[in-house]
């Protein structure tokens, strides 16, 4: 694509120093669902007998008592040294009225620390186990071929939607994504137990995951392949749903540094805190992020806003890097979203699937399909996702959600899923080689798009680190929405950090040595 | 032979061929007689001579057909009626200039997506600033107030703004239509409307791409917008709808 180094260095550079400026406050605060997280990698789970989740009710409990701002580690380690009882006993002993925070009593530092350390430590080394799990599963399994297959399941009801899952997975899906039911996002819990019935998807709640995740390993084994699982953890309850899905081998979480911001109108700070926490663990577990930028182009029109799809993946990849994330973690996404009826609107899909590639090259791009000027006409929205599938195998995308020839009609049916995975199947192995054979005019519509896309990227970015990425959401810049500093939902959860605030999990799993560098080149 | 309008059926190539193509899942695995029960639940669907032309494995013993047959059926076009929008769609400046000579007062406009619903690309293309496609949303009018009230929104909480603003009309979206939650949504909002008292002061319209006209109104609602619909449509329904219920003294 002949593109200009120096503005790629420049883009990143830029990006980096926005992600900088973020990171110059995060480590100030604490929220209330990383603390709940700490509980739940600690293996507290259930309800109580109102139905509220554990990890919610000493989360309350410790600031009821004005103590969370401490972390909840510290208090529980110490009471495990007072009461000799797992963490689970101790929630459960809490939340039945047993006892009560205050009545814990302090013990040397030294001595809850070292206790802290230890169930800390045992925690990760069952995440890392199911981590080495998932790679000798992989290992046994045949490769999937690129680009991956990614197909939703919908029903509301968790067992339809593991029938549904098996399917896919022996119709020829790399990836299975259980949609989550749309009100979780701005829930302050996780809700506990199988889903059954769901408006719009399924709750992430951990028995779901381990029911979705069991019918495709059966599928798996079946077709002698690794089916992907994934979910969103994202919402109020980023860290959280992190947490339960490192704990039952998700392979991929939606997992965007700014979507709650923009699209569920959640609070700015609570955000930036919450997904730091959240991806640090999946960078532990093994887990693949997806990030969200395909969302700006259904609100933003894609032609015209492409550039800040592409910003955006600067700075998601940047505050990626900040959490320990590998670059082959990073599914960064985009989306093919361009107005059919444009004229030479497929090259203009070219050029940014391409730049994509060429400027992320070791991530496992993740690609959208068309969604907003599709509008029922099944025979149209085939064509039009063949289309899509022709641009993606092209240009070399990874993980290939694919369209849906009922797009904007239903969720999908059983067969709408058989049909796209056929579609896809026939471009990607009829034109398996065509990107190689590829080779842009020089100073053509392709290569000028790409370098356009680039610029305006990197004019965007440079504003943004004059503003700061906060400004710049009030503003306006990504996704046309424009979100206040301090409005959004879940600021109550945000708390500025005792002195003495800790929680081991920041130090297992950020392998502090790494995680300053940026990716500058 | 003459097209009669009391007896229309499908069309393929010939005048009442009754030619017509469905595709459709069986919950059997695939084989001879998952072919025989798809062309069975043809013939029972009124369709002659029931070909199945795709058989397709789904594997997890499901199969899906592509299946042509003949429409036995006939419908009466000619006693067709379905209510429609009556007055003409004005522009962006033309509903300003109605709403300021006619009705000589501004318009409060509340809107939202109610239920768990958290899709808010259509409310927000119909009512923010920047609109859709070119076309302004409803917070450019001059004479129009309009307040977003975004997502998952409950019913209740919708009125009690709706009073709070002394609204003119209330614009309800539902996108997520999943086991027909949108139909308890809106007919919800109706009798709740109704149980205040607020139903016939205020103009209650609803929005979705699964939204008719003639659905919004079999549930209760003035009007109703269904996809491709452009903020103006929206603004000048409920400009000329204000201005004709002020002449009849309502």
């Amino acid at each position: 694509m002949d593109l200009d180094r120096n503005k790629v260095v420049l883009a990143r550079e830029t990006a980096g120093k926005i992600a900088d400026r973020l990171h110059s406050w995060i480590g100030d605060y604490t929220t209330t669902t990383t603390e709940r997280a700490a509980a739940r990698l600690l293996g507290i789970d259930g309800v109580d007998k109102a139905d509220v989740p554990l990890p919610n009710v000493m989360v309350e409990k410790l600031e009821q008592e004005g103590i969370l701002n401490r972390g909840l580690v510290p208090w529980l380690a110490r009471a495990v040294v007072a009461r000799n009882e797992s963490p689970q006993k101790i929630a459960e002993g809490l939340a039945e009225g047993k006892f009560d925070v205050s009545s814990v009593p302090d013990c040397p530092k030294n001595e809850w620390r070292a206790v802290a350390d230890a169930l800390a430590a045992e925690a990760a080394a069952k995440i890392k186990a199911v981590k080495n799990k998932r790679e000798e599963m992989k290992k046994k399994a045949a490769p999937p071929s690129k680009p991956m297959l990614y197909v939703i399941v919908a029903t509301g009801n968790v067992y339809e939607d593991a029938v549904q899952a098996r399917a896919a997975g022996l119709q020829g899906a790399d990836i299975v994504a259980v949609i989550r039911h749309t009100g979780q996002s701005l829930l302050d819990y996780v809700p506990y137990g199988p889903t059954t019935e769901g408006f719009g998807g399924t709750y992430a709640t951990q028995d779901n995951f381990k029911i979705v995740r069991k019918a495709l390993d059966e599928a798996g084994e079946e077709t002698g392949r690794y089916i992907s699982l994934v979910n969103y953890a994202s919402g109020l309850c980023m860290p959280e749903i992190s947490a339960m899905g490192a704990i039952e081998r998700l392979d991929m979480m939606l997992n965007d540094a700014m979507y709650g911001v923009l699209f569920r109108d959640i609070n700015m700070r609570r955000t930036f805190i919450d997904q730091h926490f959240s991806r640090m663990i999946n960078a532990y577990a093994g887990i693949i992020i997806n990030t969200g930028e395909d969302n700006y182009l259904t609100t933003a029109d894609a032609y015209d806003k492409g550039y800040t799809v592409l910003a955006s993946q600067f700075i998601n990849e940047q505050l990626a890097l900040r959490s320990g994330l590998k670059e082959e973690q990073m599914g960064l996404g985009h989306a093919f979203e361009i107005d059919p009826a444009m004229e030479d609107g497929l090259l203009m899909e070219i050029a940014q699937a391409q730049l994509c590639r060429e400027l992320f090259p070791k991530s496992p791009l993740k690609y959208m399909p068309p969604t907003k000027h599709v509008t029922g006409d099944i025979f149209n929205t085939y064509l039009v996702n063949g289309m899509f599938n022709l641009v993606s195998v092209m240009t070399g995308q990874e993980i290939q959600l694919l369209g849906m020839l009922t797009e904007a009609i239903h969720t999908p049916f059983i067969s709408d899923r058989y049909l796209s995975i056929a579609n896809s199947q026939y471009i990607f192995n009829n034109a398996r080689h065509l990107g190689d054979e590829i080779i842009f005019a020089p100073g053509g519509r392709v290569q000028e798009r790409a370098a356009y896309l680039l610029d305006e990227a990197c004019k965007m970015l440079q504003t943004i680190e004059e503003i700061s990425l906060e400004t710049a959401m009030e503003q306006g810049l990504f996704a046309d929405i424009k979100r206040s500093r301090d409005g959004g939902k879940g600021s109550s959860g945000v708390l500025v950090r005792d002195k003495d605030y800790y929680n081991p999990f920041f130090d297992l799993f950020m392998n502090r040595s790494k995680s300053a560098e940026g990716r500058l080149s | 032979m003459d097209l009669d309008l009391t007896k229309v059926k499908t069309y393929g190539d010939t005048l009442n061929d009754g030619a017509l193509q469905v595709s459709f899942t069986l919950p059997v695995p695939a084989g001879d007689e998952a072919k025989e029960a798809a062309r069975q639940i043809a013939l029972k669907m009124g369709l002659e001579a029931p070909a199945v032309t795709k058989m397709a494995d789904l594997g997890a013993g499901f199969t899906f057909f592509v299946l042509y047959g003949k429409c036995t059926h006939t419908v009466d076009y000619s006693k067709i009626k379905i209510p429609k929008q009556q007055q003409k769609v004005l522009s962006f400046k033309e509903v300003n200039a109605l709403i300021k000579n006619k009705l000589g007062r501004k318009v409060a406009v509340v809107a939202a997506c109610t239920g768990s619903d958290a899709h808010t690309v259509g409310i927000d293309a119909i009512i923010n600033m920047k609109g859709y496609k070119g076309e302004y949303g409803l917070e450019r009018y001059s004479e129009i107030d309009a307040y977003n009230l975004g997502s998952q929104v409950p019913n209740d909480e919708l009125l009690a703004r709706a009073v709070e603003l002394n609204a003119d009309a209330i614009l309800v979206s539902q996108v997520v239509t999943q086991k027909n939650i949108h139909l308890e949504n809106l007919t919800e909002l109706i009798e709740l409307a109704e149980a205040e008292g607020l139903r016939d002061r205020v103009l209650m319209i609803c929005g979705g791409p699964r939204i008719s006209h003639e659905l919004a109104i079999e549930l209760g609602y003035d009007a109703g917008f269904g996809a491709g619909t452009l903020p103006y449509h929206v603004a000048s329904y409920i400009a000329a709808e204000l201005v004709r219920r002020e002449k009849n003294g309502k």
